[in-house]
């Protein structure tokens, strides 16, 4: 059953009789692995167009992103109220969680003494691993009532009297809104971005800081000079992770952000997300073309997350070749 | 304490040379205080009057590791001063108390006083920002900042002072100067600083220390990453900085150490063994031990 061939040591050795038929079953495992990736992919396009379709045909795609009216009586559908929802909700989660999570990560790299650099660490982490479903009822439970009776009053007389942005500020405190699910999605993104920014801030080589703590920078001229720049591409990535997460954050954004079908200028109305829409309704969504209309919301999200990350690669793209002048 | 590792580095140099060096080098002989004369009787080193670096008692530890013990010598002014010996005898250490760079990582601490103009600068509440501005550092490795030549000079330049456009591009042309670079990048300062050659990196980095005029410049093994003709240039560029600087090299390569210093200290295991003017330390060292390093009988 084994054949053996003599080494130039004498000692037989084990023919590898599986040497070959292993490494083609390999091979094949290795490339039926990536095409099915493609494959599920491709699908999940195809079947997202097809099943939208009817939606697209009664509205057009242009005039279907461009209205808000949502009406499931008359059959009306417009699916700008989510989309708007949903990128609100987005920009606000990342203008609160980037600067935040920055802070971690420089607080941990580069200011923490080493007994608490773990301990914060592991918290920060432990956060990420917390079910959305907990932050939901935690945010609808205990966050947006303290919100409502304590910071919105606040911002609303602080930022709602300037002018411009004031008018973003000024609606009632219910405590659940496009605001809140903004925020509840900044605390869910952060450990993703303070993570991954600590881990490549830890990648900057110690004599490079050194030569910038040793022409006499402070803390915050080395982290923001030289360590930033140096990082920009993996700390993006971080940012472009936390983003992918909370544009299709579904269950803590469906608790939180009040789920009305209605465009509004300000931030503390209800709203709603694409997301929450499709998790919300899909149960009662009866007829072809309100399952059609959530099926192309689905396919819009799709779009909006694509369009992202190749915002991201592009913008990548040009930070690297700005960067280097020539490889040295 | 001081006063044991004193007795301790009494009974560690065993030599028949004579403990009490008086060379005539700067013209800076003599007793100058009774104190610090005692000192240099044990630690048979040269006396230096009006050092710019004075270091008395320094004791440096890395946590428990006790690295650097009783150091007591003085750096002369505008002279160059080269610490040699062997892997891990400490040279680097010392180097890097004098802008207290080791304080970036907690656990390394150092003890004693170290006095620049008679200041001392391990004192708790000393500016650290300012006193590295004032004493400057270049790595073993070059390290350009992640940004156009210009600004990497300027980086530190901006950080202490406020400078008109012009005043900016003259000072980032006075410092490539002092360095000798500028003609080889005058035509591409927004070029990154990465997209030169390693000598030309580390000659960038010198320049980048020299634009905050500093008093102090420590070069630590500056050329030891370096081909020889980018070795020859940085060592030509040395003797040419120490007319207005202090400068401080920690080297492995003795002679390198012979060709561009003035003075030299040789260092082992934690200990200042002996500190001579450069060509009495190299030809007729006082101690045998120093006599077996430079001639490589062990190291």
């Amino acid at each position: 059953m084994m054949n053996t061939v003599t080494g130039n040591t004498g000692v037989p050795v084990p023919n590898r009789i599986a040497g070959s038929l292993g490494d083609r079953l390999f091979h094949g495992v290795a490339w039926m692995a990536a095409v099915g990736v493609l494959l599920v992919l491709g699908a999940i396009i195809v079947m997202l167009t097809i099943g939208a379709s009817p939606a697209f045909e009664k509205f057009g795609f242009f005039n279907f992103l461009s209205t808000a009216e949502w009406n499931p009586v008359t059959e009306m559908f417009g699916g700008l109220s989510p989309l708007v929802g949903t990128l609100v909700s987005s920009a606000i989660a990342i203008l609160i969680g980037l600067p935040v999570s920055f802070g971690i990560a420089l607080f941990i790299t580069e200011m923490a003494p080493p007994w608490l650099k773990r301990p914060v660490g592991t918290a920060i982490e432990l956060l990420a691993a917390i079910p959305s479903i907990i932050y939901g009822m935690w945010g609808l439970f205990i966050f947006a009532p303290f919100f409502a009776d304590h910071i919105q009053p606040l911002l609303t007389d602080t930022l709602g009297e300037l002018p411009l942005i004031g008018a973003l500020f000024q609606d009632p405190p219910l405590g659940i809104s496009v605001f809140t699910a903004g925020i509840i999605l900044a605390i869910m993104i952060i450990p993703f971005i303070a993570s991954v920014m600590r881990d490549v801030f830890e990648t900057v080589p110690a004599e490079l800081r050194e030569s910038a703590y040793g022409v006499g920078s402070t803390t915050w001229e080395v982290v923001w000079n030289v360590v930033l720049p140096m990082t920009k591409v993996g700390a993006m990535g971080g940012v472009m992770l936390g983003l992918g997460r909370a544009l299709g954050e579904t269950m803590a954004v469906t608790f939180v952000i009040g789920n009305a079908h209605k465009l509004h200028l300000g931030l503390f109305e209800p709203g709603n997300s694409i997301a929450s829409t499709i998790a919300n309704e899909f149960t009662e969504a009866d007829g072809e073309v309100y399952t059609a209309s959530l099926i192309a919301l689905g396919l819009i999200l799709f779009i909006i997350t694509f369009i992202v990350l190749g915002l991201a690669k592009i913008m990548l793209l040009r930070m690297a070749a700005r960067q280097e002048g020539r490889p040295a | 304490m001081n006063y044991t590792d004193t007795l301790i580095m009494n009974s560690y140099n065993k030599s028949p040379a004579p403990s009490n060096i008086s060379l005539d080098v700067t013209g800076a002989v003599g007793v100058t205080d009774s104190a610090t004369a005692s000192h240099e009787k044990q630690n048979h080193q040269i006396e230096i009057e009006n050092p710019k670096i004075e270091i008395k008692g320094l004791d440096f530890y890395y946590g428990k590791f006790h690295a650097l013990y009783d150091i007591n010598m003085r750096i002369p002014e505008k002279q160059v001063t080269a610490f040699i010996g062997p892997s891990g005898c400490g040279k680097s250490t010392l180097l890097r108390t004098f802008n207290r760079i080791y304080s970036l990582y907690p656990g390394q601490r150092a003890e004693g006083e170290i006095l620049l103009d008679g200041r001392n600068i391990l004192r708790r509440d000393e500016d650290i920002n300012t006193l590295r501005a004032k004493v400057g550092m270049v790595f073993q490795k070059p390290t350009p900042f992640p940004m156009s030549i210009y600004d990497n000079i300027a980086f530190g330049v901006r950080l202490y002072e406020r400078l008109s456009r012009k005043q900016m591009d003259e000072r980032v042309e006075w410092a490539l100067n002092k360095a000798a670079l500028w003609d080889e990048v005058k035509d591409i300062l927004k070029q990154s600083g990465k997209a030169l050659s390693g000598g030309q990196q580390q000659r960038l980095c010198i320049a980048r220390a020299i634009a905050v005029k500093p008093e102090v410049v420590l070069l630590d093994e500056p050329a030891s990453a370096l081909d020889p003709i980018s070795t020859l240039k940085i060592e030509q560029l040395i003797s040419e900085l120490k007319d207005s600087y202090t400068i401080a090299i920690v080297t492995h390569n003795m002679q390198q150490a012979a060709r561009v210093s003035d003075y030299t200290a040789f260092m082992y295991l934690g200990k200042l063994i002996e500190f001579n003017d450069t060509k009495t330390l190299f030809t007729n060292p006082q101690l045998d031990q120093t006599q077996d390093y430079i001639t490589g009988r062990f190291g």
